[in-house]
């Protein structure tokens, strides 16, 4: 299993659009919000940019995740899955060294983005270990979150539409929630969807935690949905990559 | 070393490989030879435990490849047509990182990776991304990864297509090398000349049947003897010819429009040939050679088949 993570963070690092999607694209996002929605968005008791940032650091982890379906569609595209397979390695091997290599690079953007997110003005306001627990959330959740992405990738075998697949769901859980604008702005026929959805509950906790505030609640929800969406969508994945190799 | 008994395959309406048989001995090269599409491959990743069978059995290096498919995977290496590594590493890092899949120790798969690297000649472009690899380098990359670990089995599946003659070459005194040292090798082929070289027996399959099985001269005798062949001068002058061949011969005549050639098994021998001579003159057709040779493979083909092997490789013989 290291062998394959050693495998696939070589070739992360040795693609360039990798890269920038990993990093460019959450920075761009970043930006985007802070300083062109920033001024328009009114959230009471707080600024725009402490709202909005630990959502982005969320969707850092989350948009990088989608490489892991786009390279597993790869993979099966290439043939060099079959060669996996002909090879003494354990069946869960390939998918396992996948998402720790993603695991990795999730890290590494998470470092990248809290950087950033300084730059721009965002300010933690919690101790230390309520910090580290918080951007652990944001991991963990991101993790949790690669599953449903390896899932895709198997599914749809290509590349192309793998990217496409993979695009939706993440626009759908990033835009129908509290991560940009307050669930209240929202009509009631989506509060319901918007208030509970996993991404949402994330949000939440990793705001609490960077931030200071009662947290205990939305950790355990958000813990409760990364760990029901590993366990759902490891399943899936290895049933569909069974099937897909027959 | 392998042994496959019954083994049919189907692919939805497709039967790709239908109540299949065959043997392949210890130390020696089995080629199968056929076609596009005969089943060669299908039959290859059911014996490297890619494909499971719909009925039969088959054991690689003494292992049931449906039971104890995991212990077939350390005892075997792979090397197909479509050269599966990874275009984003280098030569030495796909070696190593193959090595260390077959759980080879790090000195061992780091000494192996040199060791093969060199072999095939690959040391020059090993720390360069596979990327930057010709076609037949990546071949060659392919080959060696599939002996990293020197298994005592390996599937070579169409090992040489597409390649110049020179690393076509290269190929088989390697493989001839690798029997010498006791690796038992199923080839895949479509060129007979390729079967002929390197193989102890042949497997000849079409439409996932084996159709004939022997060495490359009992497959040969199987004709009955030799073939006469003519070229004509006039390419208008060939289906006359064929009608005056047909006669003499105990087949269908094979008719190569563009080499202007006719050849059909006779079992007459020189008398054969005298008699052709004189009826083709008599039939005032010009000649621009007329001959007896031993059949070649891609003849036995034909007759077995009614259909030519795939390509032919440079060199062929028919």
């Amino acid at each position: 299993m290291l062998g394959v993570t050693k495998r696939n963070l070589l070739r992360i690092l040795r693609t360039p659009q990798m890269l920038i999607i990993g990093a460019v694209q959450p920075a761009l996002l970043l930006v985007l919000f802070r300083y062109v929605l920033g001024g328009a968005i009114r959230i009471p008791g707080r600024s725009y940019v402490d709202y909005v940032v630990p959502a982005v650091f969320l969707e850092a982890v989350l948009i990088g995740g989608m490489t892991t379906s786009i390279s597993l569609a790869e993979d099966l595209k290439s043939g060099i899955i079959d060669r996996f397979r002909s090879l003494p390695m354990a069946r869960s091997a390939v998918l396992a060294g996948r998402t720790l290599a993603d695991l990795s690079r999730a890290v590494l953007s998470l470092a990248i983005m809290v950087g950033l997110g300084l730059a721009v003005g965002f300010r933690f306001g919690a101790s230390i270990p309520s910090i580290v627990a918080g951007l652990g959330v944001v991991v963990v959740f991101g993790y949790g979150f690669s599953w449903v992405y390896a899932a895709i990738g198997l599914a749809t075998r290509d590349p192309e539409t793998a990217q496409v697949a993979g695009i939706l769901p993440f626009f759908v859980l990033m835009f129908a929630s509290n991560a940009i604008v307050p669930v209240s702005t929202m009509p009631s026929w989506l509060r319901g969807f918007a208030n509970n959805q996993p991404l949402s509950v994330t949000v939440s906790a990793v705001r609490a935690l960077l931030e200071g505030g009662p947290a205990a609640h939305f950790v355990w929800l958000s813990l409760a949905w990364s760990a029901g969406m590993t366990l759902v969508f490891f399943t899936l994945a290895i049933g569909v990559y069974r099937r897909s190799v027959q | 070393m392998i042994e496959v008994e019954g083994v049919t395959k189907t692919f939805g309406v497709t039967v790709a490989l239908d109540d299949v048989d065959l043997v392949a001995e210890s130390g020696k090269v089995l080629a199968l030879l056929g076609p596009n599409g005969a089943g060669k491959t299908t039959l290859v990743r059911v014996l490297s435990t890619l494909l499971l069978p719909d009925r039969g059995s088959a054991r690689v290096a003494g292992f049931d490849v449906v039971r104890e498919a995991r212990s077939i995977r350390g005892a075997i290496g792979l090397a197909g047509q479509y050269a599966a590594v990874d275009e984003l590493l280098t030569g030495r890092e796909n070696l190593e990182l193959v090595g260390l899949w077959y759980h080879l120790d790090r000195a061992t798969y780091v000494r192996r990776a040199h060791e093969t690297l060199e072999r095939f000649g690959l040391s020059g472009a090993g720390d360069r991304m596979v990327r930057t690899y010709s076609g037949g380098m990546r071949r060659r990359l392919d080959i060696a990864a599939s002996l990293i670990a020197s298994p005592p089995v390996l599937f070579l599946d169409e090992p040489t297509t597409g390649l110049d003659p020179k690393t076509r070459n290269d190929v088989w005194r390697f493989v001839e090398e690798l029997v010498e040292s006791g690796t038992t090798v199923l080839l895949t082929t479509q060129y007979m000349e390729e079967a002929e070289r390197l193989a102890h027996r042949i497997v000849v399959i079409d439409t996932g049947k084996v159709i004939a099985e022997g060495t490359a001269r009992e497959l040969k005798d199987r004709l009955g003897g030799d073939v006469l062949e003519a070229r004509v001068r006039e390419r208008a002058d060939l289906d006359r010819a064929a009608k005056v061949l047909s006669a003499l011969g105990n087949s269908e005549p094979d008719i190569d429009a563009e080499e202007q050639t006719v050849a059909v098994p006779v079992t007459g021998g020189t008398a054969d040939l005298i008699e052709a001579g004189r009826r083709l003159e008599a039939e005032k057709i010009l000649l621009d050679d007329l001959g007896i040779r031993r059949p070649s493979l891609d003849d036995v083909f034909l007759a077995l088949t009614g259909a030519r092997t795939g390509e032919e490789g440079p060199g062929a013989t028919s």
